[in-house]
């Protein structure tokens, strides 16, 4: 999609919500062997500036820095999936069973189509916006951008204040200190998976079911049911 | 915004919130909020828990850390205006990008993650 539509004026930029940085992502990058700026934020302060709750998610600026589509689910076209990269991982044997669940669970959810993938109509929308730039209905007015952007009620702030913290407190080995205020966000941004999946990951490597924290994907995904996971595209 | 102390300089509280602090006050795209003049220390530094209360952004401690954070604003949306904020991260090479580098051209930010 980026070698098609780089000639005709677009950019992609690649961003990695990652609080392990390099270490973490460098495997997926280095197989997609990047020729558009793919960047890491190891703060997650995109998920800040923007509202980001989930991945993969996309925003679209125009050529003045204007943003035209604030974050939304931006699916992942159905050839570029990770699932052909062979990352090493380290499965504790007691996961497996979790692994089996949770394979079968989520083959079941696409099968039934609970959980979104509608790549193909977002990218025929990208194209749109491409060929059209702002005569493209689906390139928004800035009053439709920040009535679309996501509210931020002071709980929220003081959950991505908490998060924040619990990354700089996990990076410095402060564990259990970072856990305590991975929780809180939790609590203050029930519908942030990105907080949650980041979090969940650190503790167990398949996110898991822990002592650290009451929920795990599995369980989360079902209490809030698959079909809400993604937000369906507003791009009708 | 993890701090140390609540004093900090204007250009560290731009990069990391995108508030600048001008003669009107502090301002994020066309958005301007007017300040006190109590806000800027006999320094000139910003007075961060005064700077916190008028932007509504939440100031929190971990007193067993020493530290502070600094959350975002609050009490509206995510966004506060529709200009993109000029984030710089660094690419997977190590080397710097900002936003900004791209103005001219129509950009596709995507995010993603390992986990």
């Amino acid at each position: 999609m980026r070698e098609e539509l780089y000639p005709q004026g677009l950019e992609v930029v690649t961003v990695a919500l990652d609080t392990l940085g390099l270490k973490a992502t460098l495997p997926f990058i280095e197989a997609a062997n990047p020729t558009h700026p793919s960047l890491i934020d190891e703060g997650h302060l995109l998920d800040e500036l923007f509202g980001f709750v989930n991945v993969p998610s996309g925003v679209w600026l125009d050529e003045q820095g204007m943003i035209v589509r604030p974050p939304e689910p931006a699916p992942t076209p159905r050839d570029a999936r990770r699932s052909k990269v062979e990352v090493p991982r380290l499965i504790p044997e007691e996961a497996k069973t979790y692994i089996e669940e949770m394979t079968v669970e989520v083959k079941k959810m696409v099968e039934v189509g609970k959980i979104r993938n509608d790549s193909e109509k977002y990218f025929r929308a990208v194209r749109d916006w491409v060929s059209n730039g702002s005569n493209s209905r689906f390139a928004l007015s800035p009053e439709e951008v920040l009535n679309r952007s996501r509210p931020r009620p002071v709980e929220e702030a003081v959950g991505a204040a908490h998060f924040e913290l619990g990354q700089y407190l996990y990076r410095q080995g402060k564990t259990d200190l970072a856990v305590a205020h991975f929780r809180e966000a939790h609590r203050l941004q029930p519908d942030n998976w990105t907080y949650r999946r980041q979090a969940w990951s650190m503790a167990n490597v398949i996110q898991g079911p822990t002592d650290l924290y009451e929920s795990d994907w599995l369980k989360d995904i079902r209490k809030s049911g698959a079909e809400n996971y993604y937000p369906a595209l507003d791009m009708d | 915004m993890i701090l140390e102390s609540l004093e900090i300089t204007h250009s560290e509280l731009k990069n990391r919130t995108g508030w600048d602090i001008k003669p009107q006050g502090a301002c994020k795209g066309e958005v301007c909020i007017p300040l006190p003049s109590s806000v800027t220390t006999a320094d000139g530094l910003i007075d961060l828990p005064k700077l916190a209360e008028k932007l509504n952004m939440p100031l929190i401690q971990d007193e067993a850390a020493g530290l502070w954070c600094l959350g975002p604003e609050s009490g509206g949306k995510a966004l506060t205006t529709a200009v993109a904020p000029d984030f710089e991260l660094p690419d997977w090479q190590g080397k710097t990008f900002r936003l900004s580098s791209l103005l001219g051209k129509k950009v596709l930010l995507v995010v993603w993650a390992s986990w």
